[in-house]
């Protein structure tokens, strides 16, 4: 079932006016695709942005499985990723992962039964100067410590999904081109 | 008497809504792009050639020569890019810069543009960068609106377009050649080079003269068109191919942690003190100077000058790479530390090239094995084997960084290897006081 709407189709083709090839627009419009789908890549969306696009379905799938923030499976409403890189991690990030893992029941790289909460190892967030870092969504939490696990925890169970990242609704409208 | 640390680009870093262009007009914004439009291109290139500039991105290559092999019309159009894929562990400036000051890049692009004769700029921005993308979007269009940007700019009859351009998470897309494959709306995988190809800036994204200089970069450009290149090139106490003034962020276990604007040449042991120095009552076990790529530096010495040249000569490491300083004190597990970033590495490898792609997959199984207990001597002279066979043989510079920081924890701290190795744990370092 297509879900792409008129408005998504009017986002995608302002995303193909900015490259001088449809084919460009093919991150970008990756992005808006995931937020249309709920924060993730089913088979049918690559499949939309390719006829939307004009480029074959393989260079999609080709293109979605390459980079990571593209989810190829169904995600968690919110999902915690913390960075396990080098300046994080001599500054407690697998003490704040494990207390995370502890606090949801369950291991890195799930989510919870209820599919509410995930937690995630994740690379480098450039925050290495305030670590350790992680992020929700599209906002980062930095310094964090085992209470901001804690608020974030409580805070976010009763809020809508904050998986949709990052939120390309949110982009603000180019001015004349 | 310490060197005085003069501050070019983090000069209005603190002044309240430097982020709105009204108050970065007030603090003399845009002037330098008003100047530059007025230029010929080619006098801003010999200012920068003059000024000493170079990339400040990693690779450190020298910013007008780059510049300099761009058709010099306008016959077919032109692309300035600007690698915001701020990836390299342990470097956070780029962020900073651009949620900090965007104006401060966006004049930078537009000046750059005029001296490459570009009519449009692409900045390609890491996907987890959300904020800074947010924050420099919204410059781009506060400058459409004062009419820095759009069609005949300041009745120059020129064009300028700055458009964002969001990745998807993925560190080779940092490299010059895969950022451009990934701007095409690839996979991010790099590209042959010169020789063996034309120069991006002469067949560049979508065959057209391109070149990718990093935020930082572009952001200096205001300031050497307002002190002049000679002025400019006389800020830098060390060598004289490393000019001007550098951000620095500064990690690990540090009392001051954060981004610093420092003055090349500065020596080592005053750029720890900007920074607090060494947390209280801990002392220096190893410092990363530039990004985890350049590899582990012994503690001594730190009196040298810390830059492009002065870091290779007396640390034995890369060099000064992306600035990501991170200093490690003695609780630190250094096999620990590499161990992570060899996972890292194996992690982001694009898989193109066989050295990289089978390398590290190798590597990262040994260091799993050496962690879990069942490390055996000659795994070190296995590491060894595997990085001479990666070493100058892979396919671009993700290969080569990867194997730095191995070989170097391996030459400095080879007992912590054999103390995993015949004891299963590391009794070099407190380990279980990490992060206390």
């Amino acid at each position: 079932m297509a879900k792409f709407t008129d408005d998504t189709k009017r986002r995608l083709d302002a995303l193909i006016a900015r490259y001088p090839t449809s084919k460009a627009a093919l991150l970008p419009a990756l992005w808006v695709a995931q937020e249309v789908y709920g924060g993730w890549l089913p088979p049918e969306a690559m499949q939309e942005v390719a006829d939307h696009l004009g480029v074959p379905a393989s260079d999609v799938a080709g293109v979605a499985t390459f980079y990571t923030m593209y989810n190829k499976r169904p995600v968690a409403n919110h999902r915690i990723e913390i960075c396990q890189n080098v300046a994080c991690m001599v500054n407690g990030a697998d003490e704040l992962i494990g207390y995370c893992e502890r606090k949801l029941g369950i291991h890195a790289g799930e989510m919870t039964s209820d599919g509410g909460f995930s937690v995630e190892r994740v690379e480098c967030l450039g925050a290495c100067c305030h670590a350790p870092a992680l992020m929700v969504g599209s906002t980062y939490y930095e310094n964090a410590t085992e209470q901001t696990i804690d608020k974030l925890i409580a805070e976010l169970g009763n809020m809508p999904s904050e998986s949709v990242r990052p939120p390309q609704s949110q982009m603000p409208e180019q001015g004349e081109f | 008497m310490p060197v005085e640390q003069t501050q070019l680009l983090y000069r209005h870093r603190d002044v309240p809504g430097i982020n709105r262009l009204d108050t970065y007009v007030a603090h003399c914004g845009y002037e330098q792009f008003r100047k530059a439009i007025t230029m010929e291109p080619d006098a801003i290139i010999e200012e920068v050639k003059v000024s000493g500039l170079r990339g400040r991105g990693g690779a450190g290559f020298p910013t007008h020569i780059k510049w300099n092999a761009f058709p010099k019309n306008r016959d077919v159009e032109h692309y300035f890019i600007v690698n915001a894929d701020e990836g390299e562990p342990g470097t956070a400036k780029d962020r900073d810069l651009m949620n900090a000051l965007p104006h401060l890049l966006v004049e930078g692009c537009l000046c750059s543009m005029v001296a490459v004769r570009a009519a449009k700029c692409y900045i390609y921005i890491r996907g987890e960068y959300v904020e800074p993308w947010k924050s420099v979007q919204k410059a781009i269009n506060e400058a459409y609106a004062a009419g820095f940007l759009g069609k005949n700019v300041l009745g120059s009859g020129l064009d300028f377009d700055i458009y964002t351009h969001l990745g998807a998470g993925a560190y080779e897309c940092g490299e010059e050649s895969a950022l451009m494959s990934s701007l095409m709306g690839e996979r991010g995988m790099p590209r042959l080079k010169p020789p063996a190809a034309p120069l991006p800036m002469i067949s560049g994204v979508w065959k057209r003269p391109s070149v990718v200089n990093n935020v930082e970069t572009a952001a200096t450009i205001p300031a050497i068109l307002e002190l002049g290149g000679a002025k400019y090139s006389e800020i830098g106490v060390g060598s004289p191919r490393s000019r001007g003034t550098k951000l620095f962020s500064i990690s690990g276990h540090v009392n001051k942690p954060g981004i610093y604007e420092i003055v090349l040449g500065t020596p080592f042991s005053e750029v720890l003190e900007i920074a607090g120095g060494v947390r209280d009552g801990h002392k220096l076990k190893t410092y990363i100077p530039g990004g985890s790529s350049m590899g582990f530096a012994p503690p001594t010495p730190l009196d040298y000058p810390f830059d492009y040249e002065g870091i290779p000569q007396n640390t034995q490491t890369l060099g000064l790479g992306s600035g990501g300083l991170m200093i490690f004190d003695e609780t630190t597990d250094v096999f620990k530390v590499t161990h992570r970033l060899v996972d890292f590495y194996h992690h982001e490898s694009c898989g193109k090239c066989t050295p990289c792609r089978e390398g590290l997959d190798w590597l990262s199984k040994i260091y799993g094995r050496i962690a879990s207990g069942g490390g055996r001597e000659q795994d070190i002279d296995l590491i060894w084997d595997i990085c001479d066979s990666i070493r100058g043989k892979s396919f671009c510079a993700l290969g080569e960084g990867a194997i730095w920081p191995v070989m170097t924890s391996l030459r400095l701290f080879r007992h912590e290897y054999l103390s995993y190795i015949h004891h299963g744990r590391n009794t070099y370092s407190d380990a279980g006081q990490l992060g206390a």
